[in-house]
């Protein structure tokens, strides 16, 4: 074989087994796709139904279950931008010492075994309600625990935007006469944008994947990941095919829609500079 | 020079929100949890459930279960994700960022409905619950962890090095275990970090696709939490704890060892 070919089969091969992947890997997804399209209970088919669509929006349990989850997600991932936003800026001119221990921090609360901070969380909790300060079950402990949990990935995602900062933006901002506060809103944040919408991305979905934390300290509410598991026993509903294909497809566009907006204006911007160049 | 020492004393504040977070949410209850599984049955100060949970089989079975579990997991995503995160990264096999992209989308899906979709098309297939079925779903489960980087280690990596390797006739394998290899531990380590730590606590994919002969640290604190046994439960979540601080000053050498050499291959 000649070297041309043999780099030409190479090719051919690597691809094969990239798409081979990605095919084992949505297998499932896509299974529990098409099944989202017949009624029965379990994965039989037994004729073509929009029902369990529409069952997933009427559906008491579900439907509770699928709004607590996405408010708990969206007020947890935006206190954890914020806070971990001004942490990360913050870190970055702490001194040695207090900076190693602060790290240590993030480090124990993202490498600490989910059911660990789960049961330490509830301890607290209970420890705080036995004090006599009034912290009631369900919005507020989930709300600050998944806080807590995600604001360290907020700070790593941050971090890398805030090393490439100009460190006299922040200088220009005080020189201009805004106070700390005002810098940092109007000048520092916009800068970390695209590392705070990472973040806040990463924080969003981590409190949606949450089960265990979220089991241990839920209360009397439910969210999506709690309502499975306490239904596995008395065998799942197929309306959760349902919910999972909606997920599914809805993550799915979302994210290819997303990449392709960022890779057309990346190249737009790289066709702007190479213009621009030619000009000089 | 006074003024610029004023400026940083205030911008560090930033970060005090956080620092009261973490002692208010992080370190107070970890304190909490020791307090717990330091107070034995009759309210006393004991190590009395720690030596309960040391001289119980069932503790040492579970303990093995557990890391051996973990381990078969991190070992066989680790095995099949690094030849792929080779191909995504090799610019003439694959230069799209979306295919990347496709590999991460599972991720944004709750993983008990990822399981669930699973164990639907492993009935299907035949496979019931049991051992290899929770072996399925946990590597299933944790695999972007592993890929994602390995993939960012090899994808960033100077492809300088790679040429002077063949430049001073390494094979393409030699090139590989002496160059590429050597020079993507660090990813390897992150990403063993990422799969080996939660396979430790996982639960809930047992539940789903095991059946009752495997019993994981995660089912053993979720039941004896479930008894109220909570004393008993939060010495078992110390020394799970214990066992992630070791685990964990092991990677942080392991990275730093790393970066030292790296260091020295530059010079």
């Amino acid at each position: 074989m000649t070297n041309v070919a043999k780099k030409k089969t190479k090719v051919v091969v690597g691809r094969t087994i990239i798409w081979l992947s990605i095919a084992i890997l949505y297998l499932p997804l896509l299974v529990i796709l098409v099944f989202s399209f017949t009624t029965s209970n379990t994965m039989t088919w037994s004729g073509f139904s929009t029902q369990l669509f529409s069952n997933v929006f009427t559906h008491p349990e579900i439907s509770s279950a699928l709004t607590n989850t996405l408010i708990i997600a969206l007020a947890s991932a935006a206190l954890a931008t914020l806070i971990g936003t001004l942490a990360s800026v913050g870190i970055f001119y702490l001194k040695k010492p207090l900076k190693q221990i602060v790290n240590a921090g993030s480090q124990i609360t993202i490498l600490n075994a989910d059911i660990v901070t789960a049961i330490a969380f509830m301890l607290l909790f209970i420890s705080i309600s036995n004090i006599g300060i009034p912290l009631p079950d369900g919005y507020p402990t989930l709300i600050i625990a998944h806080t807590v949990f995600t604001i360290p990935f907020v700070i790593l995602a941050v971090n890398p935007k805030l090393r490439r900062l100009n460190p006299n933006l922040y200088e220009a901002g005080l020189d201009l006469g805004a106070g700390h506060m005002r810098t940092m809103w109007t000048v520092i944040f916009p800068q970390l944008l695209t590392g705070m919408i990472t973040g806040f991305a990463i924080a969003f979905t981590l409190s949606l994947e949450d089960f265990i934390v979220s089991q241990y300290n839920k209360g009397s509410i439910e969210t999506i990941s709690t309502l499975i598991y306490s239904s596995i026993s008395r065998g799942l509903d197929p309306t959760f095919r349902a919910l999972s294909s909606i997920v599914f497809v809805t993550v799915l566009v979302a994210m290819l829609v997303f990449n392709a907006v960022s890779s057309q204006r990346a190249k737009l911007s790289e066709r702007l500079r190479r213009a621009l160049h030619s000009v000089k | 020079m006074t003024q610029i020492k004023k400026l940083q004393f205030q911008r560090k504040h930033f970060s005090y929100p956080y620092i009261v977070i973490c002692v208010v949410f992080v370190v107070i209850p970890l304190f909490i949890l020791a307090g717990y599984a330091l107070i034995d049955s009759d309210g006393n100060l004991s190590l009395s459930n720690f030596v309960d949970l040391l001289n119980s089989a069932t503790t040492y079975m579970v303990f093995g279960q557990t890391l051996m579990l973990s381990f078969l997991t991190t070992l066989i995503c680790l095995i099949l994700a690094y030849p792929l995160a080779l191909l995504l990264s090799n610019a003439s096999i694959n230069r799209s960022r979306t295919i990347v992209l496709l590999f991460i989308i599972p991720m944004w899906i709750n993983f008990l409905l990822r399981t669930f979709a699973l164990r639907e098309l492993l009935s299907m297939l035949g496979l019931g619950e049991g051992y290899f079925s929770v072996l399925i779903g946990m590597v299933y489960d944790l695999f972007p962890f592993m890929l994602l980087p390995l993939y960012t280690i090899l994808s960033g990596m100077d492809k300088s090095y790679k040429e002077a390797g063949s430049d001073l006739g390494a094979s393409s394998w030699q090139n590989f275990v002496r160059v590429t290899l050597p020079l993507s531990v660090p990813g390897i380590v992150s990403g063993i970090m990422m799969t080996f730590m939660p396979a430790l606590s996982s639960f809930a994919i047992n539940d789903m696709l095991g059946d009752a002969h495997l019993f994981l640290f995660g089912n053993m604190v979720n039941d004896l939490y479930g008894l109220n046994m909570w004393n008993y439960a939060s010495a078992l979540a110390m020394i799970m704890l214990i066992f992630v601080g070791l685990v964990m000053l092991v990677g942080n050498r392991f990275n730093r060892r790393n970066i030292r050499s790296l260091g020295g291959a530059k010079q």
